[in-house]
């Protein structure tokens, strides 16, 4: 459970996290410049567990991997969005960022709500407003990868990419 | 059977492939750059207990530096010297000669009917060749490298038919901001976009690269040309492999869009995005402080001829500044043989490395605050040059050449 960011449509990755600060693997320095441009105080007061929802095609734009890192590291405990761009969406499930596709809820939420996302059902509770809504389940490839943290570790455990 | 993507991934697992299948393929390249490869060798390393810590073929495997090169900072050095590590355990030579995407077709990386995954967006632009190439992120690439396969749902195609001849002053790139127009930031997200249509056989290579670079613009996951002639004698002297001239057979589009470009006029790409579109007549006497000429959608040599037709004898705009970028040495070199650096520089341009410059707003020309950039580039997002308090516009390199003699935005069919 955690605080609700809220962004709109096509939040592409130099705004998740800019280009000049993207020159770093450095997860901690990612997470401090996330956002930095249209949510200045994002970095600052984003707390583990918190959710960021967005409009249609988030994190357009360049592929760059340290956009779901930023996020994935500073905490945020999952993306709720319209639409994802096939980069982002792919790269997130890649790194263990759950990414669900929710427009109902995009809809009814507000920001600085609090909010709670369950992955394995999909469930996300608007716990201010005391309202559920279902999410998209993911594809089932996508679903084996988020089960396993990531691709990495879901090939670590089958032995090789099958 | 089927679209073209259908039928190059029937031919590369051997057996019927259609729309809709989620596949395990090998891919025939991998690429990354000077910014996508820190994280991919991060995640290559864990990969180490199932592959021994090799990649899965170092001739398959190409690192190219492009994005910050030579390095402008500290930062960009320690990434590139880490790299270059990296490259040299793994007998991996490094490419430092121009842009990504512009170096691999130049080197026979790319032929018809390949899979290449590259850690960048534009990979999509070798679908001029007729590979189906996309772009990833670095763990994606990370796999790839280590494993020689990735995993994909093969995509439905919107097939875009161009038919016409080209008005004066409109080019590929003018084309290609009207295909936007078309399907928007986002209308071909998971599609892959096949071109065809004749004024598509008629364009050469460049202008087929132009166009397939653009389709993720649109959210695409591919930009494809079916291989022809053309194709054809563009390879030739560049690769030594064998290739199928592959191409759709029945196919079901999701969707058709048919394009009259004897209609079309230039047109600018107005910031924030690149669906904010306007006739340059919409947009003329806009004051530019900046035009860049270059890129993996216009630096080529073609792009830069038109430019120095423009420029020959003349002076850029004391308002304005300049900054032109081969996409890379084969077109610096050719454009140096045919006198084009020397149109630039006489008029007032800096001409620089071959690489991505200023298109990632990290050196060869950053925006401050308040300025507008008028340039060649595929995005125009806010702060990608530079401050976010700087605006892009995007144009043909036409457009581009015309408005840095007026320090304006100019219609080039002033100059022609």
């Amino acid at each position: 459970m955690g605080r609700l960011w809220m962004l709109g449509d096509n939040v592409n990755t130099d705004v998740i996290i800019p280009g000049r600060y993207n020159v770093t693997t450095d997860r901690a320095q990612l997470a401090h410049h996330c956002l930095c441009e249209v949510l200045p105080e994002f970095a600052e007061q984003v707390q583990r567990g918190d959710i960021v929802m967005a409009g249609h095609n988030f994190g357009c734009g360049s592929s760059r991997e340290g956009a779901p890192v930023a996020l994935l590291a500073s905490g945020i405990r999952a993306v709720v969005a319209r639409s994802f761009a096939r980069i982002f969406y792919r790269n997130a499930i890649n790194i263990g960022l759950p990414v669900l596709v929710c427009g109902e809820a995009v809809s009814a939420c507000a920001p600085g709500q609090q909010v709670e996302v369950e992955l394995e059902s999909g469930l996300i509770t608007n716990l201010s407003t005391d309202q559920i809504f279902r999410a998209e389940p993911l594809p089932p490839f996508a679903a084996r990868i988020v089960a396993a943290g990531g691709i990495i570790e879901y090939i670590l455990r089958e032995g090789t990419l099958r | 059977m089927g679209t073209l993507t259908e039928e190059i991934f029937s031919y590369k697992l051997g057996r019927p492939v259609e729309q809709g299948e989620t596949v395990i393929v090998e891919v025939d390249q991998v690429m990354s750059h000077d910014t996508t490869t820190p994280l991919a060798i991060q995640a290559f390393r864990r990969l180490a207990p199932l592959n021994g810590g090799r990649v899965f073929n170092a001739q398959r495997s190409h690192i190219v530096f492009d994005h910050i090169v030579p390095a402008a900072t500290v930062a960009a050095a320690t990434l590139h010297r880490d790299i270059r590590a990296f490259a040299r355990e793994q007998d991996i030579p490094i490419l430092q000669e121009g842009i990504c995407h512009q170096v691999m077709p130049e080197r026979g990386f790319v032929i018809p009917g390949d899979i290449i995954v590259g850690a960048d967006s534009h990979t999509c632009t070798y679908g001029a060749l007729g590979a189906f190439a996309t772009g990833m992120g670095s763990t994606d690439i990370a796999v790839a490298y280590a494993t020689g396969r990735t995993w994909m749902r093969v995509p439905e195609t919107i097939n875009v038919r161009l038919t016409g001849e080209l008005p004066r002053g409109v080019y590929a790139k003018d084309v290609s901001l009207e295909i936007v127009r078309h399907l928007g930031v986002d209308g071909a997200n998971y599609r892959a976009i096949e071109y065809s249509g004749d004024t598509v056989e008629r364009f050469s290579v460049s202008e087929r690269f132009t166009l397939c670079n653009m389709a993720i613009e649109m959210g695409g996951k591919a930009g494809l040309v079916a291989p022809d002639d053309t194709t054809v004698a563009w390879l030739r002297g560049r690769t030594e492999r064998s290739y199928p001239l592959l191409a759709a057979r029945h196919p079901r589009y999701e969707r058709v869009i048919e394009i009259d470009v004897s209609t079309l006029q230039p047109l600018i790409a107005c910031p924030p995005d690149v669906n904010n579109l306007a006739s340059v007549e919409e947009v003329e006497h806009v004051q530019i402080d900046q035009v860049f000429l270059g890129t993996c959608t216009n630096g080529r040599l073609d792009d830069l001829a038109i430019a120095a037709d423009i420029l020959r004898g003349r002076a850029i705009s004391p308002r304005t500044r300049m900054v032109v970028i081969p996409a890379s040495r084969e077109v610096y070199l050719e454009a140096m043989r045919l006198g084009y650096l020397e149109i630039f520089a006489r008029a007032g341009a800096s001409v620089g490395v071959p690489g991505c410059g200023p298109c990632i707003g990290r050196h060869f020309g950053v925006l401050a605050p308040g300025e507008r950039a008028l340039t060649t580039m595929n995005r125009n997002f806010t702060g990608r040059m530079g401050d976010p308090g700087a605006e892009i516009y995007l144009g043909s390199p036409a457009t581009v050449a015309a408005s840095a003699v007026e320090g304006h935005i100019t219609d080039p069919r002033n100059y022609l």
